[in-house]
């Protein structure tokens, strides 16, 4: 059993970045970005194209992150500039990364078989894989709460969080709502990819098809998190969201276990999500039941 | 302190939907005048307010405050001069934010913001003298969401962050109308104190002539986005509703059928 939940929770870390980054749209900024769909991939694919190239591992997520970021940019640029709905912005994006990450890897699969990645670095130092992934997790979910939890405690966090809030707010003091949207997407993107680069150096491999489905994965995570772990503030928030990556996981694993065929896991995933989305009205409905309840009951 | 000359807006220009809402408008405010706007639905009173916040930018015309031509700066450009308070008590805070985050947003307004920390500490008692003086038991709660407050606090907190920075022109678009009309009148007798003790200089929109008698040293009247009446000093001290219709009158040829207006 162990031997099974280690791995799980290993790669609900690896996914937790993506989560953070789809929270960070969908929740602080109030969008629902496709853009994430080819961002990831992005990520795994310049990471594993610098790679097989002889980068460091270092260098190329770094890379990775910046091409998540320029992504980010772009689907800002169609939102703010050109007053493309955000929702169709990010499927621009989306498909025309598609064609650049074929570009990029040069095909539609890089292995990255018997490739230095980020994994084989540490385990040079004796752990063994596992323990490696699991550490490599911890180590990188960590360090980009702690960086999310600072920077949005920022007055250029502050603001962007406000934006996602209350846009005429937010211009009525003085603050340019293009740039702090185009930051946050940014921002999110940038975590996308570097979840991408680090999954991809985990699967060991970077496939061009690996970004669908990724969107609804960070929002069943946003959402099983806020729903588990609540959303009392931005820290708790934050946890909640990385909890919910891992959870998520485990309930992948166990539904697997029990036998559902994994070509049926997207349809799984979509219906989960749908019906989490769909909680709060199904709440209202139920208390609303239960007050008329109470009137007729008192006639 | 404001200075709008000659400023036309027309929307939908060239369909046949197309409305004139500002005809060659002009109006001088002197630092520290507080002017009450009223008109009837479609006077052109809300798009006068856009015009100077800089919702939209106007066809004709041009604004300056305090000497600085503002008629083709960006909204979030012209936040430094301006402070605004809006008709939806939702419209001014952040609902998912602190009150303290609110109100460092709003000690920030104008300023390109930075990487330091957003809501500090030493700026804690500050905001909690000006929370005392709004008289609502906000200055314990700090750090509550304001989507927990009462509209009537939110547009008490909202005023008290439009006017923080003393802008050189507060904005205030019927900033009651959607309160009850105990709430209304003290966010208005607020609003009365915080404008005289800065000498603000105000645009204060109103539905309710009463207010707009009682309130401010100057008095105009829109209609048809033309200003038909403009009164101050005396005169406006010794204005009755009686002697407003009868203007208006005279000013229009037309009669005013409004009950918002006469009755509110």
């Amino acid at each position: 059993m162990l031997d099974l939940l280690i791995p799980t929770i290993s790669q609900g870390l690896l996914w937790s970045i993506l989560a953070l980054g789809v929270y960070l749209t969908f929740r602080v900024l109030d969008i629902a970005d496709l853009t994430v769909e080819g961002s990831f991939p992005l990520g795994a694919a310049v990471a594993a194209a610098m790679l097989v190239n002889g980068s460091s591992p270092f260098t190329a997520i770094l890379c990775a992150g910046i091409a998540g970021m320029l992504a980010g940019v772009i689907t800002g640029f169609l939102h703010t500039k050109l007053k493309i709905p955000a929702l169709l912005a990010g499927i621009l994006t989306m498909i025309a990364l598609y064609s650049v990450n074929l570009r990029i890897m040069g095909k539609a699969n890089l292995s990255l078989l018997r490739i230095d990645t980020i994994f084989s670095l540490f385990n040079s130092y004796g752990f063994d894989t596992q323990t490696v992934v699991l550490l490599v997790g911890i180590i990188s979910t960590l360090f980009y709460m702690v960086l999310m939890y600072w920077f949005f405690g920022t007055e250029i966090g502050s603001a962007i969080r406000a934006t996602g809030f209350n846009v005429q707010m937010i211009r009525a003091n003085g603050v340019n709502t293009d740039f702090t949207i185009i930051l946050g997407l940014l921002l999110s993107n940038g975590l996308v990819a570097v979840s991408g680069a680090l999954v991809a150096q985990s699967n060991g491999f970077a496939d061009v098809g690996m970004g669908v489905g990724t969107i609804v994965i960070g929002l069943a995570s946003v959402i099983i998190g806020e729903v588990l772990f609540g959303t009392r503030s931005f820290r708790n928030c934050l946890i909640s969201v990385v909890l919910g990556s891992i959870i998520y996981r485990i309930v992948i694993a166990l539904v697997l276990q029990l036998g559902m065929p994994p070509n049926d896991l997207k349809l799984f995933t979509a219906i989960l999500v749908a019906l989490a989305l769909s909680m709060p009205l199904f709440k209202n409905k139920w208390n609303e039941q239960k007050r008329r309840g109470i009137k007729y009951a008192k006639n | 302190m404001l200075k709008i000359e000659h400023i036309t807006k027309t929307f939908n220009p060239g369909t046949i939907n197309e409305k004139y809402a500002l005809e060659n408008l002009s109006l001088h405010l002197t630092p520290g005048e507080f002017v009450t706007v009223i008109g009837g639905n479609g006077a052109g009173k809300s798009t006068l307010m856009n015009s100077i916040a800089g919702a939209f930018f106007v066809d004709e015309g041009k604004i300056t405050i305090d000497g600085n031509d503002i008629t083709n700066v960006p909204e979030h450009k012209r936040a430094k001069f301006i402070g605004r308070v809006f008709q939806d008590p939702m419209m001014g805070t952040a609902a998912g934010m602190m009150i303290e985050e609110n109100l460092a947003i709003a000690s920030r307004r104008g300023k390109i913001p930075t990487l330091r920390w957003g809501s500090r500490k030493e700026d804690h008692q500050q905001f909690i003298e000006m929370l005392k003086e709004l008289n609502l038991g906000l200055e314990d709660r700090l750090t509550s969401k304001v989507g927990l407050l009462s509209g009537g606090q939110r547009q008490a907190l909202t005023l008290l962050m439009a006017t923080m920075g003393k802008p050189k022109l507060l904005l205030l678009d019927e900033h009651t109308a959607a309160l009850d009309p105990k709430t209304a009148e003290k966010v208005l007798e607020l609003t009365n104190k915080i404008v005289n003790r800065h000498k603000l200089t105000t645009l204060m929109i109103t539905h309710n002539m009463r207010d707009a008698l009682r309130f401010g040293g100057r008095l105009i009247m829109l209609h048809n986005g033309k200003l038909i009446i403009d009164v101050a000093g005396e005169a406006k001290k010794n204005l009755t509703i009686q002697d407003l219709l009868k203007m208006f009158e005279k000013a229009s040829g037309d009669t005013l059928a409004n009950d918002r207006m006469l009755l509110g």
